[in-house]
Parts: C-alpha cells; sequence; structure tokens
C-alpha cells in the first residue's frame, strides 16, 4: 500500500485517497463553440504518461482536491501541492 | 521403515508423550514434534494422494516448501484444509485427515487416473472438456467439480470460533527469517539505535545452520545463535517474533506478517492468527533458500525425500527415514545427509554424484573416509517401488539410462542444488539475475524494489542473496544490515566486528535437469516436476513442441507451479526443462511472476475483527430502533439498513406492501426518509454554482420555493435528481437520492474545489442532521393540523413550497413535496427529536389508520405516477432526454455539465430508445430487465433487441402488473404491442406501449 502526503494532513495511506483526474486539464469554454473532436478530447483522453505524471487526488478525510507528481513506473511520489498554488 | 531413533532429536522433547489421530487412527509423538515428524516415527509415510493422477505421496521437505503431505485439520468449526503437515506443530489432542483420496488413503478409485496417464497430457482439460459445449454444463463441470480441489471447504453454516486480530507496526528496519543471517543483519541493524523487528516463519531461531553445522567464532552455531538471540533480546529498539512469517512486501515499504499465536496450543486464551501490518524504511529478506528436487523416475515415491529434510528429521525429531539410505546428488551439500545419517548408526549404501571429482572436495573426502561407497558420474534410472521405495536402478547421468546395478534401499535423499527464496524480494518490483556458476536466480542488488522516494527499500541477505557458503551468509548479512540501517537514516556502530564461520569449503555443483541426461519418454513420464499438481517433464516437454514459450502460458497450460505451495520445488526445475524443450537460455525464458502470500495465509487473519456486525458498519436512523421493534424487513439501501416493508403477524411481504399502498392512497402513510441525502449549497455565488450542476435553473428559484432538479455527469449522463429547496438569498439545501449522498457532495466539491475555485460557495453535508418523515395521502393535512403549530393549508403552504415553524412543540422544516401523487409533506426535525415526532405522528395519525411503509411502497406509488428512479431507470448510459424529462433541461442557460455532452452525435439519435409505460395483456408482472424482441438476429447470432424494462410491479389500485421501460421509438408508439423475452429464454410476454403515468393523470390527489 502507498502513502501520499495530503498537503493539509500530512503522509497518510493510499486507501484514504481517490484519484480525481489529470491535472491541468481546464474544462473548455462551453458558451464558444467547440468541435466534437474537441469536447471528445476532453471528456476521454489523457496523457496517461508513464513515468513522471501530474495527477489530481482527493484525500477522502478532509475532503481536500490537490495535485500529485508521482512515478508512474515507479510509483514513487514526486511531490504534492494544494491546487491553484504554483510549487516553490 | 521410518521410524524414531534412540538419540538426537534436539527440537523434542523426549519426556513429554503428545497422542493425535490421523485418519482417525491414534499415534504418539513428542512434544516439539511437527504433525509430519511424528507420523514419520509411526511408520506412516503415506500421507496424501496427488492432484490429478491421486498417486500415493508421503513427505518430501521438512518446512514451508512441502508439496505433498497436506492434511486437513480438526473437525466441525475448527475445520482447516490444507494444512501442511511439515508446519504443523503437534499438540495434545490433533485431529489430522488425509486429502483427496475415496475411498480410503491406501486404497484409491481414483488413483486408476494414473493407468491411463498418457491420455491426461498437459493441457487435457482445455482440450477435453471445450467440445461438444451442451457437455460442459451436466458432465464436465460436475467431473471436475468432484475430482479438483484437494482439501475439503469448511461447512458454509458453521462459523469459526477463533478470533483473530490485526497489529499496526511501524519500524526503521524489518529483518525477515531467523537464520544466521537474519540474526546477524538484525544485530547489526539493531547496533545503530534504530527501531529493528525481526521476525522467523518457524518456532526456532538459527534456521537450518544447526543441523548443517558449522563453527561461529570459535563457537558451535548452535552457542552463538543462542547467544545471538540473547544480545537482541537485551535490545530495547529491538522486537523479535517466531512463528511469523513474512507473507508480502508491497509499495512504500509495506509489508504484511502473520503470527501463528495458538495454532499449536488451541486451548491458550487470545487470538488464533495476528496479521502484522508493518511499515518500515527498509526491508532485509534472509529467506534462506530451498533445496531443489532431482528429476528422474519414480522421483515423487514416498521414501524419496530432499537430501536436507532427510538430515532434518535426523537431527530435529531424532526421526530416521528409512535403514538404507542411497544419497543422490549434483553438489556437496547432500553428503552432510549421509554423514548425519552414518552418525546415527544409519546405513548409506551409496552417494550418487553426477559428478567426477579429480580431487575429492573436504565433504566428499570425509564420506569415502567414514567408507561411504561414492559412486561418481552417476545417478537415478528409476525409483523401484510403489507405496514406499524398495531401490534404485544405478544408471551413468550421461547415458539413456541403462542400469549398471540396483541398490536396495528405503529412502533416497535427493539434492538438485539450491534456490535462493526471492519471493519476498520479487512481490514489489525487485529484479533477479540468473547465477550461472550456482544455477540459480538471485538477487540483483542494482534493480531493488524502490519506495516513495525511489531509493531502494529491500536489501537480502545471506543464502537468500545466494551466499550458500556459513561465512560468506554471515559477512553478506551483517553488510546487508549495515546497508539497511544506514538507508533508514541511522549510523553504523563504530568498529563493530563481524563474527567469523568456519566450515568445509564446497566444489561447484554440476546443473541436472533430467537424470539420467538421455532420458526417454519412459523415464520422463515418472519424473515429477510439480509433485502437488502431478505435472511432468514430459507435459512441460509437451507444452512446448505444441508452442508454448512464455513461461507464464506454460504454467498456466500444465498447471506446473500453480498449486498451493506456488511451485517452491518445481519453478526452477520446470524452466530449465522449458528453456531446454525451447533451446534458449534460462534467463531468456525468464521466471513466472512471484505474488503474495508467500505460503497461504487464514481468510481469519485477512478479516481480523471486521466480521459479523463490524464487517461493516450499518449506518441508522434515528427511527431505525422502532423500525427494528415493529418487525420491519430491512434491505439494504448504500450503508443504510431501510424499511423494506413491515409485515404483521403472519402477513407476506407481498401483501403487507400492498397494504401499505391502499391504506396510504386512501387514508395516511408514514415514511422515514431520512436516509435522503441534503447538502447544503452557500455562498453569495450559490445559484450560479447550482445553474453549472443542475440541468434545470435554479438561481431563479425564490426563497420558500422548491424545484425538482436533475444532475448530470460532465459526459451528459443522468447521475442523480431531487428536491432542491432555497433557504434564503444565499443557501439552498439540495436533496440527493440516498445512495448519492457522498458521491454528490464530493462532485461537488470537485468542481468548486477544481474548477471554480474562485467561486464563493461553501457546500456542507447535512444528512444526517436531520430526522425526514414523509406525511402522505389524502389525511396527511390532518394529521399535521392535529399536531398544530404551523398553517399547513393549501393557501399557506401550496405545492413546492416549504416553511419553518414547530410542530407539536417540535422545530420542524415542512416541505410540501410528492413522489406518491398524494397529498404529501416531508418533515424535517432536528435528529434528535426524530423519533419523538414519529411516535406523535403514529399516535394522533391512529384515527387515520395511520400506516408505516417501506421502501417497496415507495416504489410502486412513485411507478404508479410514472417518476423516475435513479439506479432503475437510469444506469450510466440513460440521459435526461431519455426518460422525456426535456422540460427539466434550461433552454436559457448558456451551460452546465452534461449540456456539451448531451449535444455530441450519439446523444442526439432519434434511435435512442425512451420511456414509456408497458401494460402486459394478461395483467402479469414483467421480469425486471426483460428485452424486448424485434425480427432477426445480429452479427453475433443473438435475437435483435427494441427496449428492455426499467421497472416493473405489481399495482394494488390498478390490480395488475405495471412497467416503465425504454423502447426503441416508443413515444411514437403508443397502443402498439411489442413482446418481451422471459429468463427461460423461450416465453414471450406481449405488453401494450402506454403513457407511464398509470395513476391520477391530471394530478388532481395531491392538488388539494
Ligand atoms: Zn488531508
Amino acid at each position: 500500500m502507498q502513502q501520499f502526503p495530503c498537503p493539509f494532513c500530512g503522509l497518510r495511506d493510499e486507501r484514504e485517497f481517490h484519484f480525481a483526474g489529470e491535472a491541468g486539464k481546464p474544462r473548455p469554454d462551453t458558451t464558444q463553440p467547440i468541435s466534437d473532436a474537441d469536447w471528445a478530447k476532453y471528456l476521454f483522453y489523457c496523457a496517461n504518461a508513464k513515468g513522471a505524471s501530474h495527477e489530481v487526488w482527493v484525500h477522502t478525510t478532509c475532503q481536500e482536491y490537490f495535485v500529485m507528481t508521482r512515478d508512474t513506473v515507479t510509483m514513487a511520489v514526486l511531490g504534492t501541492h494544494a491546487l491553484h498554488e504554483v510549487p516553490a | 521403515m521410518s521410524t524414531r531413533l534412540a538419540t538426537s532429536g534436539r527440537l523434542i522433547d523426549r519426556s513429554k508423550q503428545v497422542a493425535f489421530t490421523f485418519n482417525g487412527k491414534r499415534f504418539t509423538g513428542h512434544a516439539g514434534d511437527t504433525l509430519a515428524s511424528a507420523l514419520l516415527a509411526n511408520d506412516q509415510m503415506l500421507m496424501g494422494r496427488s492432484f490429478k493422477y491421486h498417486r500415493p505421496r508421503g513427505v518430501v521437505a521438512s518446512g514451508a516448501e512441502e508439496p505433498n503431505a497436506l492434511v486437513n485439520l480438526g473437525e466441525g468449526v475448527t475445520h482447516e484444509p490444507n494444512a501442511r503437515a511439515t508446519t504443523t506443530e503437534l499438540f495434545e489432542g490433533l485431529k489430522a485427515t488425509s486429502q483427496n483420496h475415496w475411498p480410503s488413503l491406501e486404497f484409491d478409485v481414483g488413483a486408476i487416473n494414473q493407468k491411463f496417464a498418457r491420455f491426461l497430457p498437459a493441457g487435457f482439460y482445455y482440450k477435453m472438456f471445450i467440445h461438444p459445449r451442451p457437455f460442459w454444463k451436466h458432465i464436465y463441470e460436475p467431473f471436475i467439480r468432484h475430482s479438483a480441489g484437494l482439501g475439503k471447504a469448511p461447512d458454509a453454516e458453521t462459523r469459526d470460533p477463533d478470533t483473530y486480530e490485526h497489529f499496526y507496526a511501524h519500524v526503521d528496519v524489518l529483518v525477515v527469517g531467523g537464520g544466521v543471517a537474519g540474526l546477524q543483519a538484525a544485530l547489526t541493524a539493531g547496533q545503530s539505535g534504530l527501531k529493528v523487528l525481526l521476525i522467523e516463519q518457524t518456532a526456532f531461531w538459527g534456521g537450518r545452520t544447526p543441523v548443517d553445522g558449522g563453527e561461529i567464532d570459535g563457537k558451535s552455531a548452535e552457542d552463538w545463535i543462542t547467544e545471538a538471540v540473547a544480545a537482541l533480546e537485551v535490545m530495547p529498539n529491538v522486537t523479535l517474533r517466531t512463528r511469523c512469517m513474512g507473507s508480502g512486501v508491497y509499495d512504500h515499504g509495506y509489508v504484511l506478517g502473520y503470527e501463528r499465536l495458538t495454532d499449536h496450543a488451541p486451548e491458550a486464551d487470545g487470538p488464533r492468527h495476528r496479521l502484522w501490518r508493518i511499515r518500515t524504511k527498509q526491508v532485509v529478506t534472509a529467506t534462506g533458500a530451498i533445496e531443489r528436487p532431482l528429476s528422474f523416475s519414480g522421483n515423487d515415491i514416498p521414501g524419496v525425500m530432499l537430501a536436507s529434510a532427510v538430515r532434518d528429521y535426523v537431527v530435529d525429531y531424532g526421526v530416521s527415514i528409512g535403514d538404507r539410505t542411497v544419497v543422490v546428488t549434483n553438489n556437496d551439500d547432500a553428503y552432510r545427509t549421509a554423514l548425519t545419517l552414518k552418525k546415527a548408526g544409519l546405513s548409506v549404501p551409496a552417494i550418487l554424484d553426477v559428478r567426477v571429482h579429480v580431487h575429492a572436495p573436504p565433504l566428499v573426502a570425509e564420506a569415502k573416509a567414514a567408507g561411504i561407497r561414492v559412486l561418481e558420474g552417476m545417478g537415478i534410472a528409476k525409483v523401484v517401488g510403489g507405496q514406499r521405495v524398495k531401490g534404485v536402478a544405478v544408471c551413468s547421468q550421461a547415458g539413456e539410462g541403462a542400469m549398471v546395478e540396483e541398490i536396495a534401499c528405503d529412502c533416497v535423499a535427493m539434492s538438485g542444488g539450491w534456490s535462493p527464496v526471492v519471493h519476498l524480494w520479487s512481490h514489489c518490483g525487485g529484479k533477479l539475475l540468473w547465477d550461472e556458476e550456482h544455477a540459480f536466480f538471485r538477487p540483483d542488488a542494482s534493480r531493488a524494489p524502490t519506495g516513495a522516494d525511489g531509493l531502494p527499500f529491500v536489501t537480502t541477505a545471506g543464502t537468500a542473496n545466494g551466499h550458500l557458503h556459513l561465512n560468506d551468509a554471515l559477512q553478506d548479512a551483517h553488510s546487508a544490515g549495515k546497508i539497511a540501517l544506514e538507508r533508514a537514516g541511522g549510523k553504523a556502530e563504530a568498529g563493530a566486528v563481524v563474527p567469523q564461520a568456519q566450515g568445509p569449503d564446497e566444489a561447484a555443483m554440476t546443473p541436472v535437469w533430467l537424470m539420467p541426461q538421455g532420458a526417454g519418454y519412459e523415464l520422463k513420464m515418472k519424473a515429477w516436476l510439480d509433485y502437488q499438481n502431478d505435472v511432468k517433464v514430459s507435459d512441460v516437454q509437451l507444452a512446448a513442441r505444441e508452442g508454448y514459450e512464455s513461461v507464464e502460458h506454460t504454467k498456466r497450460y500444465t498447471t506446473l507451479g500453480m498449486a498451493t505451495d506456488q511451485g517452491k520445488l518445481s519453478n526452477i526445475n520446470g524452466l530449465a526443462t522449458l528453456s531446454n524443450a525451447l533451446g534458449e537460455a534460462i534467463p531468456q525464458v525468464g521466471t513466472t511472476t512471484f505474488r503474495p502470500p508467500y505460503t497461504p495465509i487464514s481468510m481469519g487473519a485477512i478479516a481480523g475483527e471486521a466480521r459479523g456486525e463490524i464487517f461493516q458498519p450499518i449506518r441508522k436512523t434515528p427511527i431505525h430502533a422502532w423500525h427494528e421493534k415493529n418487525g420491519a424487513a430491512f434491505e439494504p439501501v448504500g450503508h443504510w439498513r431501510r424499511p423494506y416493508c413491515f409485515p404483521k403477524d403472519g402477513e407476506s411481504k407481498h401483501d403487507a406492501v400492498m397494504r401499505e399502498v391502499k391504506n396510504t392512497r386512501e387514508s395516511l402513510g408514514l415514511l422515514d426518509a431520512s436516509t435522503l441525502g441534503k447538502i447544503i449549497v452557500k455562498g453569495p455565488d450559490a445559484g450560479r454554482f447550482l445553474d453549472m450542476m443542475y440541468t434545470n435553473m435554479m438561481s431563479t428559484l425564490k426563497p420558500g420555493k422548491c424545484r425538482y432538479g436533475l444532475m448530470c455527469s460532465e459526459n451528459g449522463f443522468l447521475m442523480d435528481d431531487g428536491v432542491v429547496a432555497r433557504i434564503d438569498e444565499d443557501t439552498f439545501l439540495c436533496h440527493t437520492t440516498t445512495g448519492g449522498a457522498e458521491h454528490i457532495h464530493g462532485h461537488m466539491e470537485d468542481w468548486l474545489q477544481c474548477e471554480w475555485w474562485d467561486w464563493k460557495v461553501y457546500t456542507a453535508n447535512v444528512t444526517e442532521e436531520y430526522a425526514q418523515i414523509a406525511v402522505v395521502g389524502p389525511h396527511a393535512r390532518d394529521l399535521l393540523e392535529a399536531l398544530g403549530g404551523m398553517d399547513v393549508s393549501k393557501d399557506a403552504l401550496a405545492f413546492m413550497e416549504w416553511k419553518d415553524g414547530e410542530l407539536a412543540g417540535i422545530p420542524a422544516r415542512a416541505y410540501r413535496i410528492s413522489f406518491s401523487g398524494e397529498l404529501s409533506y416531508e418533515i424535517a426535525v432536528p435528529a434528535s427529536f426524530g423519533q419523538a415526532f414519529w411516535d406523535l405522528c403514529m399516535q394522533v395519525g391512529a384515527q387515520w389508520n395511520i400506516t408505516p411503509y417501506g421502501t417497496e411502497c415507495l416504489h410502486i406509488m412513485r411507478a404508479e405516477k410514472g417518476f423516475i428512479m435513479i439506479g432503475d431507470e437510469t444506469d450510466g448510459t440513460v440521459i435526461p432526454q431519455d426518460l422525456g424529462l426535456n422540460w427539466a433541461i434550461s433552454k436559457k442557460k448558456e451551460d452546465f455539465l452534461g449540456k456539451r455532452a448531451q449535444e455530441r452525435s450519439h446523444m442526439t439519435d432519434p434511435t435512442r430508445w425512451k420511456l414509456v409505460g408497458l401494460l402486459t395483456e394478461d395483467k402479469s408482472v414483467l421480469p425486471d430487465g426483460a428485452y424486448a424482441i424485434k425480427d432477426g438476429r445480429n452479427a453475433n447470432n443473438q435475437r435483435n433487441t427494441q427496449g428492455r424494462v426499467t421497472s416493473t410491479y405489481h399495482s394494488p389500485m390498478l390490480e395488475r402488473g405495471i412497467a416503465m421501460g425504454l423502447v426503441l421509438d416508443g413515444p411514437e408508439r403508443m397502443g402498439e404491442i411489442i413482446h418481451f423475452m422471459k429468463d427461460d429464454g423461450e416465453t414471450l410476454v406481449a405488453a401494450k406501449i402506454v403513457s407511464p403515468v398509470f395513476y391520477d393523470p391530471e394530478g388532481e390527489k395531491q392538488n388539494v
């Protein structure tokens, strides 16, 4: 079982977390026309990087969403930070 | 015969007799015996039958790797199948029975299978049982079920009376394995002051070394072990546990340990097993090595054993396997067995060594000096005997098996070399390298498992790291301990003195994968690789000929290594056989994956204390106790238990439900709706936010009003529904479905935190803060007026309005909403008033025959009105437009979650199935989920379909079956008859397409 550092609670077991999506994928402005292809890309396509991957996770016990960078091959955790904060 | 020797047996206490039974027969052993050693002491060599051919099998090994001696332990509630006799410590009153035979262990009908062995080759099951298809259900499956499986499953009706527990441990260095290497690694790590945990799967320390001999720092190995344990015991930072197996290594330094506390002493108090959930910075695996069998004809006949096991039984338990033992080997270590037997006064007619020695290495020289005949370059052509070894036919290893001599014996001690136990190293991604010199895989230190920081967190030590010589193992263990402690952030003790061991040098081994090298088919089909699953050399070669190249595929095709021992003995021999057959090098073929647990662990240990009521805690409404007292029949809804109905004495559930519907519609019903989700959404941007969350416009809702809303995912699919009430300018209360409260709250937070993080909105899930009680039926208003305190008249509280006040002195919020079509109020009171309010309703409502009702009545009433239910009409592929809910989708809003997705071509496809009502021609109830068939067949030769049933009930008001369903062009086909297929796949039921609103279509009942 992996351990992730919640930026608010510290190091906790993996089972307290849920994956919540790829980081850095803003919702397109739907008040403007968007092609079916672009919309499908937003809905269904992920980079699914091999190696360093930026993801949004939620710590279910404090309900805070945050960004985690981790290595999808080695399971190394490269860092976490609160949403909308640029890590130092 | 196997028997107890007059002397020796370092682990047994000859002064203590222990009585036990095997297959009902009474035996006696000594304290300290294992079940295997005690049976052997009583000449009970035959311990089981093999899986496929039911061949008679005796014990092969002396430890966790044992494939044959699996027994049923205990009976009734304590029955446990597949226990290894070699790791079962004997206790007074132990009851064991053998497995996989009928009618008896000695005479078994299934053994006839071996006569057909020629016709049961690798992949037999796959080849035989594929065709014809109809045979599968009635002939093949019962046959396989009858003949498969070793142990008997415990009786499903019994409950395990023992207790189990989980134990959390946090340490710096975990050392797995309490042999000499594990002890040394723990000493080195412990001296740094770091927190160290040392676990050993057996009941004693020191591993194999006390049997194998050697000196450490001038002391006997046993003395050194005693001193090492004593030194560790006084270190306050070190914890030691025996009978505790390292079961699995997982990500980020997580390790499971399996401690067997009372298996050897069933009368003792406390939990039977304890699952250690260990989080450690570093792991040292000092898990030793396992001896490999040799592949020769008849190597499974009882009396053929691993050479190390033969000497274990003599030294540890004072048990001889036979009077005359032939040793067959490709390495020096097996000579220790010959010397041990000789010293015990037993006869060793010959050592067959496949190697030819120019200069005899020390152990060989010692054997020769002891007068033992050593036949070099020789092996076994075949073993003579059936249920016991009677002798061996000796042949040249280089030949095809021509017998040069037959030697009478009753035990064969074989050694094909040693394989490091690399399981724990490999569980979490540690890689292996092939060691040509010793013909084994050992851990590749440069490719260790890595942790959260990307750095290695497992080190391996001693024989587990491929160091078979005692001193090499000790030095390696010290260095592993040092690496681990430094990686864990500790500092090694300066000037630590590493103990030095003395033992004989050993000559190189010679890999032998088949004996003799040129053995023909007749010999190979009796040369077992996997004893438990009956896989032979010939089977693996056949698989290779049939095109199996991957070791993973070959494993599954032949079942090699798939038995309960997970191939501990067979893995390398099978792999080498496959490599040779494919003409490839062993490292190219690679190994199968090592997966936890190392040996099977009990289900009880995995469950721990999570059983019975606390397996999964149940959520209860404030009125739950009343429901229980009043005979509710419960059903699970999410983690809640909700009353399905309230049957009276002697009443069936169906009759109760029908009564509840009628009473409610004709007079007055009461529903505990507390489980409905309640989420407060508050803030200046709350309206704007809810406009995004719901398909309808919520920002225009006036305080004091309610609106039914639909919630879709960004993919456009309907995910939840419920009534939204605007409390004040900044505050909304959103009702969700019972199952939706948590995930809808999470869904809101996801969007608020990740996307619209600058909007000023706060959400809170207040589901459990309120008891919510639905007062439903023509007398609903009468009841509330009788309770008094709030004006609930038509003018004061119109449909889809709410207001705060008091009812019978209890603070209450009354919502005038209806999920039944009746005059209906949902009253929310603080949870602590829930029971009091319910009681008042029941008392005062008695004059109108008030009837508590359950979820089934609720479902029928909503279906009679054509109201959809999330999870019935929706399944994650349904959009609101499919359900005719276009009226609830705002056309004015620029955007909401799901809007753009609902414009995608598949979502606007006119052939999407749409919601209609269905009335069977014969008034019967349609089967739930039944499909409406259409002419013709699809590409898979299945009947074409044109719709399916989503909700179906017997309506007591209409006295007939009613249903809702999604049907192709449904709304345009009113009055048409279509046919639904019943579960039997044959019978068709005719149903007419109608409006889904079956009852009171004008809505007059609630408009009062
Ligand atoms: Zn947190």
